[in-house]
């Protein structure tokens, strides 16, 4: 056992800190004040630790600790580079703000004592942080699944709902899967020498065959834990399911520890890709982002279309990861880093709208008790401390200038720009088409943001029970504003941000050390193109302009301002029943993009005393693989249950006919 | 020389500023001449704005403070999006700080601007207009990314000042891709502007409107500032189109000094006539689509734009 370098030490430590946290849970394990007051917000201020010393060690050089616990001969190899510190910055800073949203948001019967939620939620962001670190197939795959365990107690936390439990167990049937193939992908990578440290799989000499091989498998093991399609269908059961904060975890964290595992495999396990991984990986990214934006916007539980808006967001990092990959295998260098780099930074900005988003979905479920879109409305005046920052959630995620998620998609954007200098006539010709649907997808993102926040937050209360919401907490209030400070800092100093991120890229060999993307106020990502971007400037003028419109109109003319009945073309009787509903705001998508969905339709005739309109929209993929699936499972089941008939005397007969066999085989 | 550039960048935006509404007055005259009626003055969208402006506002009891500030918003918005567009001098600062893939985002934060706010006091004409806005922007913003896409890749830049003074500057070339996302761009142009085969500016039938239906709530300074909002992107997608298209006549970085610019006032008061002119024959010439025939034009917008890529790749790359 060697000794720990400092900035390894300090976050191993941390991690263990987050585990102990965990424990003082089980002190006392039916208080709640123990765990409100003081073990979420201590976990909270661990987060920040956590995220400035990742932050602080990214430029550092590469540290390797073997740790002798565990099984006698299989030590823990624990590594800490680039790209681990930029994932363990996101942990580290997204769940600072859930868990501080956690501490004002668990509440008494749950389901699950306090004492074990805390116990579960911490162990769940040790094990995330372990999979950051670990550094041999052992410890990855022990940090992977205690990640998976622990995050499926937490999702089935309310577990005497019968939905919910049936939501938990589709979640931990397909990490499983998951987790199968990615264990299958380390015994192909270890090339035959056995050794499963993952500097042996590096030091292997794979042929293309095995490592496309490794390649898939891990694509695959790790899109079912990103929720990639077709292998989506867990997200939106498991994000309702389960509580808010473990939603925003889930959904802001645990997918990134996937985004991190392929891109750990691909570009740092197996060195030399081959040009169709990219394409692999780029068409099944283009997919999940239309096919999950197309669906949030049908969708009628918040939760759900949030959950279906993360099947997007994966779809655009997976988009990147296959570009950087082309790129890479092209020869091209620089726009392979530019790809990486906006895959990190939109995976960085995911975490914080999508947090933002989720815990924000949980305070309003909290005041109102309602997750269906329906029965909410007009919450902005009851919630302001909520509506706004999930404002500032809501137009990041939309891709809307100067806040972050504009910067990574401006990014992804300009590396497509350079797909035409790929010396592929066939690639040149798919690259843009890429680039389309991008755009689509980003475009959409902005309707079903404007679907999500109109119809929760504004327009009048659908139910009457609206009017006596209350607003979020201070413990609430706080992790939110943290969070959408996230979202508009990572949105205005994109160049520090990249500074930091690209340190990836550099030591992938991809960039030479001290290259630079503008001065630190002028985003001017690639040499001889000019394309910029400057945040600051960007948003000082609109503000200028705002300011002195406003200075301007109210100063000249009369500042008065009458409250009156509203307008409506003189219709006198406004009911919050005529609004549009939320099914009725995702009818245009629902209508254009008919193929996607697999709907039913009870129309009512003209005649029909009491007409009633039905319509139901469904996920074809579920329909026509996992329904297929499941039944054949069952089936093959049944058939080898014949065996089983529960007498004595058959099984004799079994253990007689087996022994036979084998003394058939030994004479 | 920095001092001069920022100078005409300001000019520039005094002059969408005022002009806008005088171009929304134009085209409103020639439609009234082709339909036979007696044409309204050229400077009723001034009147009508300074009515507007002077007198006193009536908000709705339940309007959440995010329907008061949309407008200034949206106007806001617009200002900084005329910075950016090329109308007068390919040589604008600004343009540095925004390129015109967040120009795309500028006119993006605009229509979910207002479309929140019409969402906002929570009536069935409001929700509705903001749901088929939103219909037409997801189907119009990447058709007109992907056109400037096509300039940018045969600029070499994603500048829009910086497209403008190359496809200037350069040796005339006929881009056969460029025919394709202009086509394209032509589309987008009517359904953003909320112009007629899309919808009609001119209806007083709730149940067609879009972009009205989205006002209706407002009322004084707030629709002033909402509908010279929207003469304003009328303006600004012009000057796109003209420095997309037709860049010629603008002062170039090969000669940004004050003749150039001079002269390049009334060359881009030509081409807005003419263009207004041809947007009114154009408005003339076509109905109204249904609603839900909407999605087709944008898509055909949509796939012309993706064509004029491939094109563009074929032949230049």
């Amino acid at each position: 056992m060697n000794a720990a370098p400092a900035p390894m030490l300090l976050l191993v430590s941390l991690l263990g800190l987050w585990v102990v946290i965990g424990f003082l849970g089980l002190l006392r394990p039916t208080s709640l004040k123990l765990v409100a007051h003081g073990l979420f917000p201590l976990g909270a201020a661990v987060g920040v630790a956590i995220a400035t010393t990742a932050a602080l060690s990214i430029a550092s050089p590469v540290e390797q600790w073997v740790l002798g616990v565990g099984l006698p001969d299989l030590p823990v190899h624990l590594r800490r580079d680039a790209l681990a510190s930029v994932f363990l910055f996101l942990l580290g800073a997204a769940s600072a703000g859930i868990s501080l949203f956690g501490a004002g948001y668990f509440r008494r019967g749950e389901g699950t004592l306090p004492g074990l939620l805390c116990l579960q939620y911490h162990l769940f962001l040790a094990s995330m942080g372990a999979v950051l670190l670990a550094d041999d197939a052992y410890s990855f795959m022990v940090a992977w699944e205690s990640m998976a365990l622990t995050s499926y107690f937490l999702v089935t936390t309310q577990h005497r709902i019968p939905e919910i439990r049936q939501a938990g167990f589709l979640y931990v049937l397909i990490a499983h899967l998951g987790a199968i193939a990615i264990l299958l992908s380390f015994g192909v990578m270890q090339g035959g020498s056995w050794q499963f440290t993952f500097d042996a799989m590096r030091a292997a000499e794979l042929p293309p065959s095995w490592a496309s091989a490794a390649f898939l498998l891990a694509l695959l093991g790790f899109g079912a834990k990103a929720g990639l399609v077709p292998m989506h269908v867990w997200l939106p059961e498991a994000h309702p399911a389960a509580p808010s904060p473990v939603s925003a975890l889930m959904s802001g964290v645990m997918l990134k520890t996937a985004v991190y595992g392929v891109l750990r495999v691909t570009f740092d396990l197996l060195d030399d890709p081959l040009w169709w991984w990219g394409l692999v990986a780029m068409a099944l990214g283009l997919f999940s982002a239309l096919y999950g934006v197309v669906f949030a916007a049908a969708q009628t539980d918040m939760k759900r279309l949030l959950a279906f808006s993360s099947i997007e967001n994966v779809g655009l990092l997976f988009t990147g990861f296959g570009l950087a990959l082309i790129f890479q295998s092209a020869g091209m260098n620089a726009p392979a880093a530019l790809a990486l780099i906006a895959v990190l930074y939109h995976a960085v900005n995911h975490a914080f709208m999508k947090g933002l988003l989720f815990v924000g979905t949980g305070a309003v479920l909290h005041a109102t008790g309602q997750r269906n879109l329906g029965c909410l409305g007009g919450l902005i005046h009851r919630m302001p401390w909520v509506a706004w920052p999930t404002l500032i959630g809501a137009l990041a995620i939309a891709g809307l200038p100067p806040l972050n998620g504009f910067v990574s998609e401006w990014l992804l954007l300009q590396a497509f720009l350079s797909a035409h200098e790929v010396p592929r006539l066939f690639l040149n010709m798919l690259l843009p088409l890429g680039t389309a649907v991008v755009a689509l997808a980003a475009a959409l993102a902005g309707y079903v943001m404007v679907k999500f926040f109109g119809v929760v937050f504004l327009g009048q209360p659908r139910e009457a029970a609206l009017k006596d919401a209350h607003d979020a907490g201070w413990r609430e209030r706080a992790g939110m504003i943290w969070l959408a400070a996230g979202c508009v800092l990572f949105g205005l100093l994109p160049n520090q941000a990249i500074s930091l991120l690209a340190r990836v890229p550099v030591e992938l060999g991809l960039l030479e050390p001290g290259a630079t993307f503008g001065s630190w106020w002028l985003l001017d990502p690639v040499a001889g193109r000019q394309a910029s971007y400057a945040p600051l400037v960007f948003l000082a003028i609109v503000l200028l302009c705002v300011v002195a419109t406003i200075f301007v109109v109210t100063r000249i003319y009369r500042r008065r301002v009458r409250r009156g009945a509203p307008w409506d073309c003189g219709f006198a009787r406004l009911d919050p029943r005529m609004q549009d509903t939320a099914e009725g705001f995702g009818q245009p998508i629902r209508h254009i993009f008919e193929p996607f969905f697999g709907m039913r339709r009870e129309l009512p005739r003209p005649t029909d005393p009491a007409p009633h309109y039905r319509v139901e929209v469904s996920d074809r993929i579920w329909n026509g693989v996992y329904v297929p699936a499941a039944a054949l499972v069952q089936h093959l089941a049944l058939s080898v249950a014949q065996l089983q008939q529960g007498r004595i005397s058959t099984y004799l007969v079994y253990s007689l006919v087996t022994l036979l066999v084998l003394l058939g085989f030994v004479l | 020389m920095s001092g001069f550039s920022w100078l005409i960048q300001v000019i520039e935006v005094l002059v969408a500023l005022l002009a806008a509404p005088l171009f929304a007055g134009w085209i409103a005259q020639c439609r009234a001449v082709l339909q036979n009626r007696t044409p309204p003055s050229i400077w009723l969208p001034y009147r009508n704005i300074r009515k507007l402006l002077a007198k006193e506002a009536v908000l709705a009891e339940h309007a959440s403070p995010l329907f008061r500030i949309a407008p200034y918003i949206v106007f806001g918005t617009m200002i900084c999006a005329a910075a950016i567009v090329p109308s007068l001098s390919t040589n604008l600062p600004f343009s540095n700080a925004a390129d015109a893939i967040a120009l795309v985002g500028l006119l993006a934060t605009a229509r979910v601007f207002m479309a929140l706010a019409a969402m906002d006091v929570g009536t069935a004409f409001g929700t509705l207009g903001a749901r088929r806005e939103m219909m037409v922007g997801f189907l119009a913003e990447p058709a007109l990314l992907i056109v400037i896409f096509v300039a940018s890749l045969i600029s070499q830049s994603t500048a829009l000042p910086t497209i403008a003074d190359r496809l200037a500057t350069e040796a005339f070339a006929l881009y056969p891709s460029l025919a394709f996302t202009a086509v394209a761009f032509a589309l987008v142009l009517l359904a953003e502007n909320a112009r007629l085969p899309v919808d009609n500016p001119a209806t007083h039938l709730e149940l067609t409107m879009i972009h009205e239906a989205m006002l209706l709530e407002y009322s004084a300074r707030h629709l002033a500032l909402m509908e010279w909002s929207a003469a304003l992107k009328l303006f600004n997608y012009a000057c796109i189109g003209m420095a997309l298209f037709v860049p010629w006549g603008a002062a170039t970085t090969e000669m940004p000094t004050a003749p150039a610019l001079i002269l390049a006032i009334p060359v881009l008061a030509l081409k807005l006539l003419v263009s207004g002119a041809v947007l009114a024959v154009a408005e003339t010439a076509f109905a109204k689509l249904r609603v839900f025939r909407v999605p087709e034009l944008l898509a055909t917008a949509f796939l012309l734009a993706v064509l004029g890529l491939l094109v563009h790749l074929l032949l230049q790359g």
